[in-house]
């Protein structure tokens, strides 16, 4: 407030600047209330909803403390030690690798190719366009549990298949080796989908003149496929890849009905691997641990996915 | 712009509180005590005579009003630290005693009921049994209300027996046991209904060998500090390693619930059920089987977990639980009084005949009618040592490993020494 008295006794060689200073002011006073009125409600939820957690979690995770009271006893880096010597817990980031890995060399091209083709003017393509996003759409505890019955060996649909073709059933979710790319099969299934839909809508932005210009150029299918839709879906597939990655990392409701992480941790996630063994065992102090370890991982991967591969998204 | 912003916050803050004076005001007038009842009880027959009794207590008194909460089992374990530690703790919740319940003790969350109990000179005390009070007592205090017993024991199916050529009054020692496991599998029938995917089922194997290995003492010398690498629990995890080898269990028993497994055995699709106290009811029977009846009472036959010969545990050692109703520390004083009402000799006899529990109030065993938990009744008067389930009693953290190893260890997937390395850690990182 002091400021605003002394402009007038200022020297001339000073009045263009505090000119300047004055319109920013007046610009400052104009936003101000705004900022006032606006800033504080996203800021206080961010703050406490996101940075405080966050930080709270950084500090339970030097302890070992099993929620209740306030924590006390202060362990330094033992949860961290502990979890990187956890066999579970090396699974289930093998298995984040393994859904990530899918996500990308199966998912996205499966969504893709399916795309260009209900993209196409072609007798139903609207009734499958929605028939692929069904899954989708499905809560995610409820698709786990409808797999679950699925592959029962005893009554589910895949038991019917088996004993139908005169075979004995298989329990894939019950065994070490079989459920994992059970699982992934699910989560295809699941999100394939969406990704569909995300191509749908970068396709339906193409020019169609690009097209028409390669055609008349004497281009194959696979050609204009390769040299015109793909690059300029470009930007589209990256954020598809950036989802699957993100998604990938956060996987939980899914798996917790249809295999609980089981058997003998085999499609433990991270997600899963810190409710099984931080919040179900009462170890807050090292499933905060872990809460920190996944939130480092998304976060150097998201940051790092978007400076290399989106910086001109 | 800190100052606008500070009035502005202050404001803010003056109106919350205000709506916040405001409800309470609202709550604090109205002349009801409320009793928030959180439970886990999905069988809609048992909580209809729960909240028949509730209603009874209501009738009598009218300024309190019992309310139900419900949580599903994993979920109630999953939310409770954080319910407890907040403004809309329940009154009373489920407890099954243990480490769990004296973690949740040191939390000052609970409110002991000595003095309730004492009261009178003890009248309360006295209709209880002793023994489950003093289950549920850490430190000479008592933390929850019993109100009933659990036993584990393996119930069998006689035809299916019979079919095979077994006799069960012939399994006395593991040997016996595992002769009788592999005559069924010879016969093509599935000895064992094993629920492995909800894990628990299955440390019912291993505590009851750990138990027979090392006897009443070895184990609470363990569990008191000793620690839980010696021979006899080498020798339980090795014979379960074993008992793993033959195969006994149902095909894709790694991914069935306890549910699952209880379905298994009430259809007749395998011979035995290392189940609870109410495994041979119709009720039971009735819940699981696929065809909504299962088998006929005269088709069940029980028998303890055998012994292992020569080693110190006794074949009248039991495994099994007990479950009581914790007191929190805000609840209304009401709530005491709802519970001395809910376990009274006579709502216990009628819990006992209507829901097919084991009752701790004494008397109340007149109300248990099935055949199989009379004489679970008459042995467990006969029992040498009562032990709380494993996974209980030894806390969340041990406890969850030591279920994690036994499903480990039955799938051959651990060494004995590893296995029993990974719960002396877990149990090292408490001491």
């Amino acid at each position: 407030m002091s400021q605003t008295s002394s402009v007038a006794a200022s020297p001339p060689s000073m009045r263009a600047p505090s000119v300047a200073r004055r319109n920013r002011k007046r610009q400052v006073r104009g936003t101000l209330p705004v900022l006032v009125l606006f800033l504080p409600p996203a800021l206080l939820l961010f703050t406490v909803f996101v940075i405080l957690p966050m930080g709270e979690a950084a500090w339970y995770s030097f302890y070992n403390w099993n929620g209740y009271g306030l924590p006390t006893q202060w362990i330094g880096t033992k949860n961290y030690e502990l979890i990187f010597n956890n066999a579970a817990f090396r699974q289930a980031l093998i298995n984040n690798g393994l859904i990530i890995i899918v996500s990308i060399l199966v998912q996205i091209p499966l969504a893709l190719w399916l795309a260009t083709m209900v993209t196409h003017k072609i007798k139903g393509a609207v009734l499958f366009r929605l028939l692929f996003f069904l899954p989708y759409v499905l809560a995610d505890v409820a698709a786990g549990m409808i797999w679950r019955f699925v592959y029962d060996g005893q009554f589910g649909l895949v038991a019917g298949i088996f004993n139908t073709l005169g075979m004995e059933a298989p329990f894939w979710l019950a065994d070490k080796q079989a459920a994992m790319p059970a699982l992934l099969g699910v989560i295809v299934w699941k999100y394939f989908g969406f990704h569909m839909m995300l191509f749908v809508a970068g396709l339906q932005s193409i020019d169609k003149s690009v097209l028409e210009a390669a055609d008349i150029d004497g281009a194959t299918g696979w050609q204009k496929f390769f040299r015109v839709t793909l690059p300029l879906l470009g930007s589209t597939v990256r954020l598809s890849v950036f989802f699957g990655v993100v998604g990938s990392l956060q996987l939980f409701d899914m798996i917790m009905p249809l295999t609980g992480g089981g058997p003998s941790n085999a499609t433990q996630t991270m997600v899963t691997f810190l409710y099984s063994f931080g919040v179900m065992r009462m170890q807050v102090g090292f499933g905060s641990a872990v809460g920190v370890v996944l939130f480092i991982i998304c976060v150097t991967l998201a940051f790092g996915y978007k400076r290399i591969f989106m910086k001109n998204d | 712009m800190n100052m606008l912003f500070g009035r502005l916050a202050r404001h803010r803050l003056a109106f919350a509180l205000s709506a916040v004076a405001l409800m309470t005001g609202v709550s604090s007038a109205s002349a009801q005590s409320v009793i928030k009842w959180l439970h886990l009880e999905a069988d809609p027959n048992r909580l209809a005579v729960w909240e028949d009794i509730a209603a009874q207590y209501q009738a009598q008194h009218p300024d309190v009003k019992i309310e139900f909460q419900f949580l599903e089992n994993e979920a109630f374990k999953a939310k409770l630290p954080t319910l407890l530690q907040s403004a809309d703790a329940p009154s009373m919740f489920y407890t099954w005693g243990g480490g769990v319940l004296k973690a949740q003790t040191e939390t000052g969350a609970l409110r002991p009921i000595n003095a309730a109990l004492e009261a009178d000179g003890g009248a309360w005390a006295s209709q209880l049994s002793a023994a489950a009070v003093d289950g549920l007592s850490i430190d000479g205090k008592v933390w929850a209300v019993p109100f009933q017993w659990g036993q584990v024991s393996f119930f069998y199916n006689k035809d299916l027996f019979a079919k095979a050529g077994v006799d069960a009054a012939s399994i006395k020692t593991w040997d016996d046991f595992l002769g009788a496991v592999s005559t069924l599998k010879a016969a093509n029938i599935t000895p064992i209904a094993g629920g492995g995917g909800d894990k628990w089922p299955i440390h019912f194997y291993w505590s009851y060998l750990a138990m027979r290995e090392v006897g009443k003492d070895g184990f609470n010398a363990a569990k008191n500090g000793k620690g839980f690498l010696g021979d006899g629990f080498k020798n339980a995890s090795q014979k379960l390693i074993d008992l793993g080898a033959l195969e006994p269990f149902q095909a894709g028993y790694l991914g069935a619930t306890s549910p699952d497994a209880n379905a298994v055995f009430a259809d007749g699709r395998a011979a035995m059920l290392l189940g609870f106290q109410n495994t041979g009811t119709d009720l039971f029977q009735a819940n699981f089987a696929t065809d909504n009846k299962g088998l006929a009472a005269d088709n069940i036959g029980r028998f303890p977990f055998p012994g292992v010969d020569g080693a110190p545990g006794a074949i009248t050692d039991e495994l099994g639980g007990l479950n009581g109703w914790v007191v929190t520390a805000n609840a209304p004083p009401e709530t005491e009084q709802f519970l001395k009402f809910f376990v009274n000799k006579e709502n216990a006899t009628r819990l006992a005949s209507d829901t097919g529990i084991l009752p701790t109030t004494l008397g109340a065993e007149a109300g248990v009618k099935d055949p199989f938990m009379k004489e679970i009744v008459t042995e467990m008067g006969k029992a040498t040592w009562h032990q709380n389930y494993l996974d209980q009693d030894l806390g969340p953290n041990v406890g969850r490993v030591v279920n994690d190893m036994s499903v480990e260890l039955v799938s051959g997937q651990i060494s004995a020494d590893d296995a029993l390395q990974q719960i002396q850690d877990a149990f090292s990182l408490e001491q």
